[in-house]
């Protein structure tokens, strides 16, 4: 969501607010529609298959997310810079030139922003909600996690370049593959022990695997910078 | 070219697009892993019925997996 905050600040700066936040209004409103159509059509699923499913999904999203932020933790890949890709963003819209009324570019550039990163919230909303049976409770903390961020980015968007967002994802990863292991698990018949509490396991050994990992690749990085040297 | 077809297909292209980013993109092989470990889970699990090989199966080979993934990156940061 900060990508899409990013974004929308870019345009609305660049070509003018009612254009960008009409943009906002229209990816919402899609994505509220997306909700509405197959949320209560996903319910109807038997549950083992929605949890194979869910979990498959989840697992191999948590997978990359993992994968990147024990790259960027290890210095193999660059740290996601929100200021360079406002400024990039902002040459972008420059560069293209400005039309009269109803400015297209920066509706299309605020939808896109806005529907593509949301369009990951509503998978993750979709999945976990109905998954655990709490669609409902998920759509409402959704909606209060892009209200605080809405609210957080106008009010400190020159400090929000400053969080720590690489150890924010990384958390996320360990979350996403956790419930993506527990319920690929579940949706084929595999009788965790504990139950539920199983989470926290598998929550503490994908966080001793990523730190490794981070470990692991600093060391292999910084001897190999050392025989160049 | 793309002007010329038709709206509902290129939602269909857009959305078909988005999901091939989303589960595939530049890790696909993170997508064989996921499918693989599936397909190893449900024939200890739901074929031969050992619970506690499966258990134990689906976390190892999650992270052997990513483990394979980091490995790739590496590799392919070492040739630039």
């Amino acid at each position: 969501m900060v990508e899409a905050l990013t974004i929308v600040f870019a345009v609305g700066h660049t070509r003018g607010w009612r254009s960008a936040f009409e943009g906002v209004a229209a990816a919402l409103l899609v994505l509220t529609a997306l909700v509405a159509a197959f949320g209560p059509a996903l319910v109807s699923v038997p549950l083992n298959i929605l949890r194979l499913v869910v979990g498959g999904v989840l697992l191999i999203f948590g997978m990359q997310w993992l994968r990147k932020a024990i790259l960027r933790s290890s210095g193999l890949k660059s740290m996601h810079d929100e200021d360079a890709i406002y400024e990039a963003k902002v040459a972008e819209l420059r560069a293209s030139g400005r039309s009269e009324g109803r400015d297209r570019i920066a509706f299309v550039m605020a939808f896109k922003g806005v529907f593509l990163e949301g369009l990951e919230v509503v998978v993750a909303v979709l999945t976990l909600g109905t998954s655990a049976h709490r669609l409902g409770l998920a759509a409402v903390v959704a909606g209060v996690a892009i209200v605080v961020v809405a609210v957080a980015g106008v009010v400190v968007a020159k400090q929000l370049s400053r969080v720590p967002e690489n150890a924010m994802k990384m958390s996320v990863g360990i979350l996403l593959i956790t419930y993506g292991t527990f319920w690929t698990g579940e949706g084929l018949r595999v009788r965790w022990p504990g139950g539920d509490t199983m989470l926290l396991g598998l929550i503490g050994i994908y966080a001793v695997v990523s730190w490794l990992g981070v470990t692991l690749l600093r060391r292999t990085r910084a001897s190999v910078s050392d025989v160049v040297a | 070219m793309s002007h010329q077809r038709p709206l509902v297909l290129r939602l269909l292209i857009g959305f078909g697009r988005f999901w091939w980013d989303f589960l595939i993109g530049d890790t696909p092989e993170l997508f064989v892993a996921a499918l693989t470990v599936i397909g190893v889970i449900a024939l200890l699990s739901e074929v031969a019925g050992a619970n506690v090989a499966a258990i134990v199966a689906l976390p190892l080979l999650v992270i052997a997996s990513l483990s394979i993934s980091l490995y790739r990156a590496q590799r392919a940061s070492r040739k630039l």
